[in-house]
């Protein structure tokens, strides 16, 4: 086996040192699985995912990667039996695509103990990077606090004294408010969990209202962030809002109108951070698809380009040098400089957003920073 | 809490019944004429909520965004009685549950097919957006006080259609008996076509109203059909009466559940345990109303027994 090993990497070795970068081509053909969600509530974001990816891929030019795409419905149980066929029958040598939590938690342990490589494209949840981080598991996305912790910092700087805050009683809604608590010095004036789904704010809102908060965070991603929003400016409560970016996305804003203009919101990445790989990626989505980019889309873009970066250096049959390429990460992010942690989780700037409209499209601009080289808080826990 | 605040909610939970009203309806009455069970019902509300953001974006008027809502619903409505429910009512109750469900689906992907998987864009029209200031001091917004009225407004028609008009005694008849009126010469697969596409111009309608308000998008009909289908095994099956109860029943209990619930845990649980746990139990309030009146009155409050 260990000889195996060593002859395939003098053979690439040689290969590389004979041929430059035509070496590239001669490699093993990866095998990339898939997994988000493309029909059904939520679809918006796997779409978004997948779009980015595969801008990526295609303007590599490289035929040596192949993409398996399958819709998980936004389904755990769909989730499951797509990777287990993907690992099975497909022989798929690196996974990615998953977008909720629940479903993440569902395929990345079985997928990592398998020998996969799981590039996280979006969730993050903590339980995959404290304790129970894994050595093939990357996330190129966030840990599923970091936004909610810019939110808190931001509150902070900006001195407010007293919080609303506000999440779907679920355990990335408990997370939310947990991470938004961890960096913000003030007072919490109300804290309400909502039901996961809902759709009719009018008893919070006049909760919000009725208390002494000076503003109020909240954490409502989908069609519950525009219900929210839609309400609450037809309310006449003018309290600041300040949410996470999942409420304010490329694909969400247009629904929302108006109602969203002058929020501030938290995000790793907005259109306009200001390098040449962001700007690249930003024209040619744009000119691809007809619509702006979202961060979602940003997110599939940068982990194509992770996985492009790692094959271009290593094999991807030989797990330790691949690992090494991975967490090299070694390619130009639309975020600019961009690092792994020890937990295999960015560090990173983040960023505060206020949403604007731009002729007739609403979206947003950079007005700050939250939080700067930021690593999650479940890093220290990790021991791989 | 004072005295504003909880009249404020009160308020909020009836603008949610009446909204609910709406949507039971149509579905109480399909069910208690036909003996259908429709589970695409929320797919008719989806339909109400796309043509009037299709519409508003075209004209820029709400009001003919709420006649296209209207009549596309019930334009939908008649369309798959005539193709599809028609062949379902000798069926037993599992084989609609299956065909209705199919539908859903159906009517979902074409619907991201035709508009895309991002929401749409409909707002409230200006005359009627902003809060105004009722008596006592409350700030409350328009809009939702404009729905209270139109929901009532239509309960108010219905009533008077079914008591008082020709084609009311004819739901009626054949509620109570589908031979005979049948035998007696009123064309009972129209009667059947012209229920079904009224009550998918009422959820239609709902789905205009609430649209404004909420996220216009794929799969929004279907957590309010579930609460329908609450309001109608409350209300009893069948009955236009019960599904009005029913619907203000169940939007003051959510509503006041989700608001005082937290506070009473907050009394004695530390504030996050205690809003979490209260927002729970309050998410289950609804079905626990519903299984304490089914204990006292297993068909419904006004169900026939």
């Amino acid at each position: 086996m260990i000889k195996g090993d060593d002859d395939m990497n003098l053979k690439t070795l040689a290969m590389a040192g004979a041929l430059g970068i035509a070496a590239c081509a001669a490699q093993a053909e990866v095998k990339v699985g898939m997994i988000t969600t493309l029909s059904g509530g939520g679809a918006g974001l796997g779409i978004d995912v997948r779009d980015g990816f595969m801008l990526a891929i295609e303007q590599s030019g490289r035929s040596d990667i192949e993409v398996i795409i399958e819709d998980d419905q936004r389904k755990p149980d769909i989730a499951v039996q797509l990777a287990d066929k993907m690992i099975q029958s497909d022989k798929v040598d690196v996974m990615t695509g998953i977008i909720w939590s629940n479903l993440a938690m569902a395929v990345v342990p079985g997928a990592v103990a398998q020998g996969k490589f799981y590039l996280s494209p979006n969730a993050g949840p903590s339980a995959l990077a404290g304790k129970g981080c894994n050595k093939n598991y990357f996330n190129v996305a966030w840990q599923n606090d970091n936004l909610h912790e810019a939110a808190g910092a931001y509150a902070t700087d900006e001195t407010f004294l007293n919080a609303f805050i506000m999440a779907p009683n679920y355990p990335a809604g408990q997370d939310a408010l947990t991470g938004f608590k961890r960096y913000f010095d003030g007072n919490i004036a109300g804290e309400v969990y909502t039901q996961l789904g809902q759709t009719d704010y009018a008893a919070e809102i006049a909760q919000i209202r009725d208390s002494v908060a000076d503003h109020v965070f909240f954490f409502l991603p989908g069609g519950m962030g525009i219900s929210f929003l839609k309400q609450y400016a037809d309310s006449g409560v003018d309290k600041p809002l300040i949410g996470p970016a999942f409420s304010f996305d490329q694909g969400i804003l247009q629904a929302v109108g108006d109602a969203a203009l002058g929020v501030k919101n938290t995000s790793q990445w907005n259109k306009d951070i200001d390098n040449p790989a962001n700007a690249a990626f930003v024209a040619s989505f744009q000119e691809k698809y007809g619509r702006l980019p979202s961060l979602y889309a940003s997110q599939g873009f940068d982990t194509a380009n992770l996985l492009i970066s790692a094959v271009e250096t290593a094999d991807v049959n030989d797990p330790d040098a691949f690992r090494a390429a991975l967490e090299a990460a070694n390619f130009d992010s639309t975020r600019g400089d961009f690092a792994f942690g020890n937990n295999h989780h960015p560090i990173q700037n983040i960023y505060v957003r206020e949403v604007i409209k731009e002729g007739d499209v609403y979206t947003n601009k950079i007005v700050g920073t939250a939080l700067t080289n930021h690593a999650d808080a479940y890093a220290p826990e990790c021991k791989m | 809490m004072s005295l504003i605040l909880f009249i404020e909610q009160m308020l909020n939970g009836v603008q949610f019944g009446v909204m609910l009203f709406l949507m039971a309806a149509g579905l109480t009455l399909i069910f208690g004429v036909m003996g259908l069970i429709n589970l695409a019902h929320g797919s008719l509300y989806m339909i109400g909520a796309f043509a009037a953001a299709w519409v508003a974006g075209m004209s820029g008027s709400f009001v003919l965004a709420l006649i296209a809502s209207l009549a596309a619903a019930a334009a939908a409505g008649a369309l798959i009685e005539l193709m599809v429910i028609r062949r379902l009512y000798d069926r037993d109750h599992l084989d609609q549950v299956l065909a209705t469900f199919a539908l859903i689906l159906i009517f979902s992907e074409g619907t991201r097919w035709l508009f895309g998987s991002f929401p749409l864009f409909l707002e409230i029209p200006p005359y009627l957006s902003g809060p105004v200031t009722l008596p006592g001091g409350i700030e409350y917004p328009l809009y939702r006080l404009a729905i209270i009225g139109v929901g009532l407004l239509v309960a108010a028609g219905l009533f008077a259609l079914i008591a008082r008009t020709r084609i009311g005694i004819q739901i009626r008849a054949g509620e109570a008996d589908r031979e005979m009126i049948a035998a007696l010469g009123v064309n009972i697969s129209a009667l059947y076509t012209i229920v079904f596409a009224l009550g998918a111009a009422l959820a239609g309608l709902a789905g205009a109203l609430i649209g404004a308000i909420q996220s216009v998008q794929v799969g929004m009909g279907e957590p309010v059909l579930i609460l329908a289908f609450v309001v109608i095994v409350i209300g009893g099956i069948g009955s236009i009466k019960g599904a009005l109860v029913g619907a203000i029943l169940v939007g003051l209990t959510d509503t006041l559940g989700r608001v005082l619930l937290p506070a009473v845990f907050a009394q004695f649980m530390a504030p996050q345990a205690a809003s979490s746990v209260g927002s729970s139990l309050a998410s289950m309030s609804i079905y626990i109303l519903m299984a304490g009146v089914l204990v006292m009155r297993p068909s419904g409050l006004f169900g026939k027994a």
